[in-house]
């Protein structure tokens, strides 16, 4: 290879050129990254980078690096969003062309739910569930950190494309043959593959991780019976996780083999049937709806039991309709594509069973209105979340039915009327429910309370714009407006309905910079939360001192019901479980081999989406030896001795 | 998550079992082969769903012959049976009844894989690629994967015996050799699958 063909390479393959946007995007990631490095070493913090947080096994720190990555990846979807909804403002723009809204619509829909919704919902898990069951660390720690490390990872891959490459271009759904080799040559769609797969992994890993944490290590006396909401919706995700994403793996792995060695699982010709990938994506595609609507759920139920002051109404048809829909949720996957022409029955049965959905979902509804019912309801920042979900996403539940009865589907499929739904149920259902759990849970990551005043703008500003962004889309949708559109003549009536949801996109964007605003304000100058427990919470999480010390607990509790600590405070049997005899406590060490086997995964990864399939292989040995190393490591943690506890637990006021 | 609490009565049952962490451990690999289950259904589903897409290219009944799949499934069955013994021999704590009869597993495995890349040149000398029809893909990538696995399987069985070598039989050994054994088993009720959905059917239909 001379010169030339390096330069030609560089500049029309490798990098992505001839985009004034990318270019100051360009800019963007160079200034951005040296800030932090001159940051970092201005202030000598590689040092406390490295070994509390890079190398760190502590699920409440990964919890909080999982939250801080999910934040940033919102930003970047959130931005997709917004050039898509300037772009579609007034008919006739030229401001985006059409390659350019096919990549960012698809890198929108992808990072929202791969790499915002479930890192943010992981993170909230990591750092509230073990709390919640009385336990000191996950299952297991060490893989805990892989977990986190590859999905980071994952996702640095897949932002890579946009700068370095090109983005991958066939929607989040990534439908075949068009995203084969033959119609989507280069290397956009391996970067969706192979990050998806490195993330998908590392999502397995968890789902795996938090049943045997769940059902192995609860306190004392934590029947199931007795689990709080959250940690059972944490239970039934990871049990969906472990069924349903393998066979994600699967399909990623096969449209990669397509595409780098030539099969033909999806292709157009030799036998292949691009209408297998349909369905072997939605077959984990909507147990995937329920992996980020469930967690979800289960925080709304907390949030709305300790705000209402009163137990959470009818909590064993709360368990048993988390059940029930992790059940149907693996028999409904046609419904996303009623189009494919499968027939009557086939049609029937799925529209059948989708409906199905409604009902227990209709039981978890009623219980949270009945849980309300005669509370005296403290409007926090985030109860407001929760109480703004109710009748948000029984609109997003409603279109659900409707897009459910198959003849009618014929006419709301993939117009604007299905981008209205599903923003309906994931924005009013996932977001709103993120963002409680992050005022929720705050006080407990960070020692400090968010400010309510900036909170409460932020929520006011964001439910009334997302209620005008998507609410018309229903009109629009019904008048025959298309997903996917990269732009629209000026006759047909859409232009004012959409100028308005650009509008509402923009509100949006403006109550998401308050939310950042606001946790700049409050690390600096928010109330400090000295008790631990600033809700007068109910379970064990509030138990502990804010931020919850590295051991959690310094004795475990015994469980003797429901709403554990809310019980324990009620019976005075506080007082006596703080001044129980403390024993040294066994914790794991840290280790610097999670973050560096999921760098060497990163390498294979870029190399397999350039098809340099000898880095691929490099970075895939190194990965194996990394795994050889962990088998002959002995890893057998430390001890907290009783003097460092009580030095602990005494500068929190406890002793 | 503490493999110093291992305080190893041997009244409480195998020693694997002993700690919590062996607990844990033991139940999370039960819980990924779920996964595992999942994973191979769906390459047995495209399988099944691809038998006859051989858009004019070789079908199963042209490549697939009986010996040399008899033989491969005969090795691997026995090689779970001897994996059995070996970890027998670690129930009676018996350290070179263990390496001995996992020494014997590994044989089996790895002449299990040499039959199977055998038998992968071969139907790509006939002309049989893994880009000649949607069949042959599936075809590849289903008993592929299964491959791969034993062969993983067989690097992952070579640490455990060093370990056990070096350390003797403890809590974390036991649980380790266990979980390869749970692992080996795992795979050759997949090959039974493999050998029904995939040669034998092959032939039938």
């Amino acid at each position: 290879m001379n010169m030339e063909n390096i330069k030609d390479f560089l500049l029309h393959d490798f990098f992505v050129t001839g985009e004034p946007m990318i270019y100051m995007a360009d800019v963007a990631i160079i200034l951005v990254s040296l800030a932090i490095v001159f940051v970092l070493t201005y202030f000598k913090k590689w040092k406390w980078l490295w070994k509390e947080w890079l190398t760190t096994v502590d699920h409440k720190k990964i919890g909080i690096m999982y939250i801080i990555a999910a934040l940033a990846m919102l930003f970047r979807g959130g931005a997709d969003g917004l050039l898509m909804r300037a772009q579609l403002a007034l008919p006739n723009l030229h401001f985006l062309n059409a390659q350019h809204y096919n990549e960012i619509f698809t890198t929108h829909g992808t990072i929202m739910i791969f790499f915002m919704a479930m890192p943010f919902l992981f993170g909230l898990i990591n750092v509230a569930m073990p709390l919640q069951i009385g336990a000191r660390d996950v299952a297991f720690p060490y893989l805990n950190a892989i977990s986190f490390w590859l999905f980071f990872f994952g996702a640095l891959l897949f932002n890579l494309s946009f700068v370095i490459g090109g983005s991958p271009d066939a929607g989040w759904t990534s439908y075949t043959p068009l995203a084969e080799k033959g119609l989507d040559p280069g290397v956009g769609e391996n970067y969706y593959l192979i990050g998806l797969q490195l993330s998908g992994i590392g999502t397995l890993a968890s789902g795996i991780n938090f049943i045997v944490t769940i059902l192995k290590m609860r306190a004392p006396g934590m029947t199931l019976m007795k689990m709080p909401m959250f940690t059972w919706a944490s239970l039934i995700t990871s049990v969906i996780i472990v069924f349903a994403f393998p066979v994600l793996t699967v399909a990623l792995a096969m449209l990669t083999i397509d595409r780098l060695f030539g099969a033909h699982f999806f292709t157009a010709d030799s036998g292949g049937m691009p209408m297998m990938w349909a369905n072997l994506f939605w077959i984990w595609g909507h147990p995937e709806v329920y992996i980020v609507i469930l967690p979800a759920f289960g925080i709304f139920s907390e949030v709305i039991s300790t705000f209402a002051g009163k137990k959470l109404f009818g909590y064993k048809a709360m368990v048993w309709s988390m059940i029930v829909i992790c059940v149907l949720s693996f028999f409904v996957w046609v419904h996303h594509f009623f189009a494919m022409g499968a027939g009557p029955a086939v049609n029937s049965f799925f529209g059948v069973s989708t409906m199905l959905i409604a009902i227990p979902t209709g039981v978890k509804i009623f219980n949270w209105l009945l849980t309300l019912y005669k509370a005296k309801i403290r409007f926090t920042t985030a109860n407001l979340w929760a109480l703004a979900f109710i009748p948000n996403f029984v609109i997003g539940g409603i279109t659900g039915v409707m897009l459910a009865v198959v003849p009618a589907d014929f006419q709301y499929h993939n117009s604007y009327f299905l981008i209205a739904h599903f923003h309906y149920v994931l924005i009013a259902g996932t977001v709103f429910a993120v963002f409680a759990g992050l005022h929720y849970w705050w006080p407990k990551m960070f020692g400090h309370m968010l400010n309510e005043r900036l909170g409460k703008w932020a929520f006011w500003i964001f439910v009334i714009g997302f209620n005008v962004c998507f609410l018309p889309m229903h009109f629009v949708g019904l008048m025959g407006m298309t997903r996917r559109l990269y732009t629209y003549p000026a006759d047909l009536g859409w232009t004012p309905w959409n100028f308005i949801e650009t509008i509402g996109a923009f509100a949006m964007g403006v109550a998401f910079i308050i939310m950042v605003y606001n946790i700049y304000w409050s690390a600096r100058y928010g109330e400090r939360d000295t008790t631990g427990d600033p809700w007068n919470g109910r379970t064990l999480e509030w138990a502990v001192s804010s931020p919850a010390p590295e051991y959690n607990f310094a004795t475990i509790p015994e469980v003797k019901s429901l709403d554990a600590f809310w019980e324990m405070k009620k019976n005075g049997e506080v007082e006596k479980w703080r001044k129980q005899p403390l024993e040294p406590i066994h914790m794991p060490d840290n280790s610097y081999r999670p973050f560096v086997i999921s760098v060497l995964f990163f390498i294979a990864g870029f190399g397999f989406v350039f098809e340099w399939l000898w880095l691929g292989v490099i970075g895939l040995i190194g990965v194996f030896l990394c795994l050889a190393l962990r088998s002959f490591e002995k890893d057998e943690g430390h001890h907290i001795p009783v003097e460092e506890i009580e030095r602990t637990e005494r500068a929190a006021g406890r002793l | 998550m503490s493999e110093t609490h291992a305080v190893a009565t041997e009244s409480r049952g195998p020693l694997e079992y002993a700690t919590k962490d062996g607990q844990m451990k033991i139940f999370g690999f039960w819980v990924f082969l779920g996964a595992e289950v999942v994973l191979f259904s769906c390459l047995f589903a495209v399988y099944l769903a691809y038998l006859h897409h051989t858009a004019g290219g070789p079908t199963a009944h042209d490549l697939y012959e009986v010996k040399g799949f008899l033989i491969e499934t005969l090795l691997l069955l026995t090689s779970s049976f001897t994996c059995g013994l070996g970890i027998h021999e670690l129930r009676r704590r018996n350290k070179a009844g263990v390496l001995a009869w996992l020494l014997i597993t590994l044989l089996f495995g790895l002449g299990f894989i040499g039959m199977e890349v055998k038998e992968f040149v071969d139907y790509v000398g006939e002309g049989a690629t893994l880009s000649t029809s949607a069949f042959l893909s599936s075809f590849y990538i289903l008993v592929g994967t299964h491959g791969a696995h034993v062969s993983l399987g067989i690097l992952w069985m070579i640490a455990v015996m060093i370990q056990l070598g070096l350390y003797g039989i403890n809590p974390v050994t036991a649980r380790k050799a266990f979980i390869v054994g749970l692992y080996w088993h795992f795979l050759d009720v997949v090959w039974v699958f493999i050998f029904t959905a995939v040669y034998l059917t092959g032939l039938v239909l």
